[in-house]
């Protein structure tokens, strides 16, 4: 953890506030000068699932556990019902318990005449991705006897990081941020066409995720 | 299940540590403050870090103060001060048809799934419809007109555009109330939202099927009959024959969205609004009873939030990924951007309320054009979370984390041609809580509305320097049980209530219904200092103490009866309840809502009798 000199602590303390007060005033000034000009603005016209897919989704590539290449958007998320979360296969702990839960969803979503990889696909990505390749991937989903229509994936570290933080698999506290296992906890779930989307937790009782998905994200 | 224990991470339990090594150091609170290693709300300094170098959505934004921080927006600019704040509409009774009862009508679509426990013993007297519905709303002139969801007044087919806040409740004690609650909220959301709801009456000392709790969600196409009593506690119980304790007397309240997993997306887009309760002594009239300003012309309520618009579309836009806190950058009043609002130079009644959905606000009375003047109206805290206090008090400021209302009673009177903003002075840099408490100097937070004080007009008002409420319902009755819960957060960056996850289908710990309980809430700040607002439904607390300090009754007031807690990092605080009159499901959860839903909530039972867990 860094250690911060009370100096320094004085400066932020008392400079910050100003400046952010005078680039607000600057900012306002700007604004006001504008109006007076009589400015009207163009709004884009981007539908909801335009937007969303600007902010949370990228097209990055990635590689699934077969070795294929997909992208983000374009071929996991797009038109689909899904659920994601983050693991990493030298995670010992929590990823092992993570993957067994969902795997137990993955059994009752079956049950309850959900065809998973088709009327909703599972995604798992991995934050370590230069142990995690494709084949390291494949031989976890068999040990973990992880169940068809589930796809564990990896990728670009770059590319990782990027959809990681887009996700909102990420902390304030950079000490925490760095610790991937603070990340493999929680699972997005959602409808892409339907622009709904919410996150629950992970090792909650499989009945109850499935209740949760079943009730908001199926129409 | 043993596979939902969790460990205290290292680094909190270091932190505690240290905290007891400077404890048993003999420093003072006064020597840490001086020598810079502790804040004024006891944070450990060491703690304190620089803004996040990295935010997705730019930063800054054109709100106004140091706002830099954790996954910013950057809305458009706006110009403050362009239109005035506007006043919710008000509900008016009707008849209903089918007509109300006290079974669920499933035939005639009702998606209530329990029976009106108190239909017959507090019979209504007034109906009302409200609809869920979409609509438009003008938020700032300079920006594209909004889509929202909002309560209108009136049934599917009579309900007009809706506004956000929706539509006020104009209620009494002693006239118990029937509303019907339909659900027309289409699929298609336009990016966040879900049109399955729940209506929650936050806080009325109402019976758990009315309380719209998180998993009573009912589906589009349908709707739910509320039966609200408007009762004091006790009036089953303690206090039956004085038909319940006045002391107990309840102000301001609010209902709004309470879905699980989507309760921050559905009042963002506009599912919350105001319910006012008086009674013979808090009348609406400034000729009768307490003498406070008169409604509706002098006793505004105000509902405040922060926002943040796509800097492409101009439009609402709800940041779906961000589970530490959302922090907008556009201050609204009553759904408009920095708005300004005509007074009169004479006595009126605020009933402020913060809808979040992650800021704490703390708001000064600041004159326009000269931020340090002390040449500014008297400003006297009548209530804390909508209920009065045993008397007004003079302050400077108040404070109010998400949920929380204060009623404020602002003396306008002498200050005619003048303008006054309520300045926000907390900082606050991500969604984990305000920056340790840090205030901000005058004219350096955000303007978030304007007073302009007109001409003097009549004012039949007491004085709040001579004026006295309710005693303080006696907190002395020895405890059937205390309960500790400790809220963390867990492994994979899971919240926890005592180490365990959230659960709809199960009820955690059972009170017995019409006894006393102490519950201890700890936040055991593991994993870096956060704040929680926690509310607890159905019945008001008092803080016992905090830390071992009784409850501050002067400034940033904590005393009184309250519903919600501001839970600082790292602190513990006891509350006295008494669980009265009615039983039933009932949760307790953090309500920074992105927290809420992501899911720091348990569900408990009020029963005929009580279990023993001391910490469930």
């Amino acid at each position: 953890m860094e250690v911060i000199s009370r100096r320094k602590i004085l400066t932020m303390l008392g400079a910050a506030p100003l400046a952010g007060a005078l680039l607000a005033q600057a900012s306002e000034d700007q604004h006001a000068a504008h109006q007076e000009q009589g400015e009207k603005r163009d709004w884009a016209d981007l539908s909801p699932r335009q937007t969303l897919q600007q902010h949370f989704f990228p097209n990055v590539p990635l590689r699934t556990h077969e070795n294929k290449e997909v992208r983000f958007y374009d071929d996991l998320i797009k038109d689909k019902i899904v659920t994601i979360n983050m693991m990493y296969t030298n995670c010992k702990d929590l990823c092992p318990m993570l993957t067994a839960n969902l795997a137990r969803v993955h059994k009752l979503l079956g049950e309850h005449g959900r065809r998973i990889g088709r009327d909703i696909h599972m995604y798992s990505i991995s934050l370590d991705p230069e142990h995690d390749t494709p084949k390291v991937l494949k031989q976890y989903v068999k040990v973990q006897k992880v169940g068809p229509g589930w796809t564990f994936l990896t990728g670009a570290p770059k590319d990782i990081e990027f959809l990681r933080r887009s996700l909102g698999y990420e902390d304030p506290i950079p000490w925490r941020d760095k610790n991937k296992e603070n990340h493999a906890g929680m699972v997005r779930y959602g409808n892409e066409p339907l622009t709904r989307w919410a996150m629950l937790q992970g090792m909650a009782k499989p009945k109850l995720i499935v209740e949760l998905i079943e009730s908001s994200v199926f129409a | 299940m043993h596979l939902l224990k969790y460990v205290l991470d290292k680094r909190a339990l270091a932190a505690l540590r240290r905290r007891q090594e400077i404890v048993k150091a003999g420093l003072s609170r006064r020597d840490l403050i001086k020598l810079g290693l502790l804040t004024s709300t006891g944070m450990l300094i060491k703690e304190f870090r620089p803004p996040d170098a990295w935010a997705q959505f730019g930063g800054g934004g054109g709100g106004g103060g140091d706002f830099q921080g954790f996954r910013l927006c950057n809305s458009p600019a706006t110009t403050p001060f362009m239109e005035q704040m506007p006043i919710p509409p008000v509900n008016v009774a009707t008849v209903l048809s089918p007509a109300p009862q006290a079974a669920p009508n499933t035939a005639a679509g009702e998606g209530r799934t329990l029976t009106h426990q108190a239909f017959n013993t507090f019979p209504f007297q007034k109906q009302y419809a409200v609809t869920q519905k979409p609509g438009t709303a003008v938020m700032h002139p300079q920006l594209p007109t909004q889509d929202i969801w909002g309560f209108a007044a009136g049934t599917p087919s009579t309900a007009g555009n809706p506004t956000a806040p929706g539509v006020t409740y104009v209620a009494k004690y002693g006239e118990p109330i029937l509303v019907r609650n339909y659900n027309q909220l289409p699929a298609a959301n336009g990016g966040f939202g879900l049109n399955s709801v729940t209506t929650h009456l936050h806080n009325g000392h109402t019976p758990a099927e009315s309380d719209g709790g998180p998993c009573m969600f009912f589906g589009t196409n349908k709707f739910y009959d509320h039966h609200y009593p408007n009762v004091l506690a006790g009036v089953l119980s303690t206090h039956q024959a004085q038909g319940g304790d006045i002391n107990e007397a309840m102000s301001s309240l609010w209902y709004h969205d309470h879905r699980v997993d989507f309760t921050a997306q559905n009042v963002y887009k506009g599912l919350h609004g105001h319910y006012l309760l008086f009674n013979q002594f808090d009348t609406g009239d400034e000729g009768t009873g307490f003498r406070l300003p008169s409604y509706p012309q002098f006793d505004i309520p105000i509902t405040f939030n922060d926002k943040c618009f796509d800097p492409q579309t101009g439009k609402l836009f709800f940041d779906l990924n961000n589970i530490a806190g959302i922090l907008g950058d556009k201050f609204l009043a009553n759904g408009k951007i920095q708005p300004f609002f005509p007074v009169a130079a004479r006595r009126y009644r605020f009933r402020c309320l913060n809808t979040g959905p992650s800021r704490f606000v703390q708001f000064f009375l600041t004159k326009v054009g000269d931020p340090t003047s002390t040449q500014k109206p008297k400003m006297w805290q009548i209530s804390n979370d909508g209920n009065l206090l045993p008397k007004p008090v003079l302050v400077n400021s108040f404070r109010m984390g998400v949920a929380e209302r204060v009623d404020v009673v602002i003396d306008f009177t002498g200050f005619s041609g003048q303008s006054f903003y309520f300045e926000n002075r907390l900082k606050q840099t991500d969604g984990r809580g305000a920056d340790g408490g840090q205030v901000l100097g005058a004219g350096q937070g955000i303007n978030q509305m304007r007073f302009d004080v007109g001409a003097p007009a009549p004012d039949g008002s007491a004085d709040p320097a001579t004026q006295k409420f309710y005693a303080l319902p006696s907190t002395t009755a020895t405890p059937r049980i205390t309960r500790t819960f400790e809220f963390s957060i867990g492994q994979g960056s899971q919240w926890t209530i005592n180490d365990q996850l959230m659960d709809c289908t199960d009820t955690r710990f059972r009170v017995q219904k019409n006894s006393v309980e102490r519950w201890r809430l700890i936040n055991n700040a593991n994993g870096g200092f956060w704040w929680h607002p926690i509310h607890i439904h159905f019945e008001e607390h008092q803080v016992l103490s905090i830390d071992g300090h009784a409850p501050s009754a002067t400034e940033l007031i904590q005393n009184g009866r309250k519903d919600v807690l501001r839970l600082e990092a790292g602190t513990t605080v006891d509350l006295f309840f008494r669980f009265r009159d009615f039983q039933g499901s009932y949760p307790m959860h953090c309500h920074n809502v992105v927290h809420e839903d992501h899911a720091m909530l348990l569900i408990f039972d009020i029963a005929a009798t009580g279990d023993n867990q001391t910490r469930p």
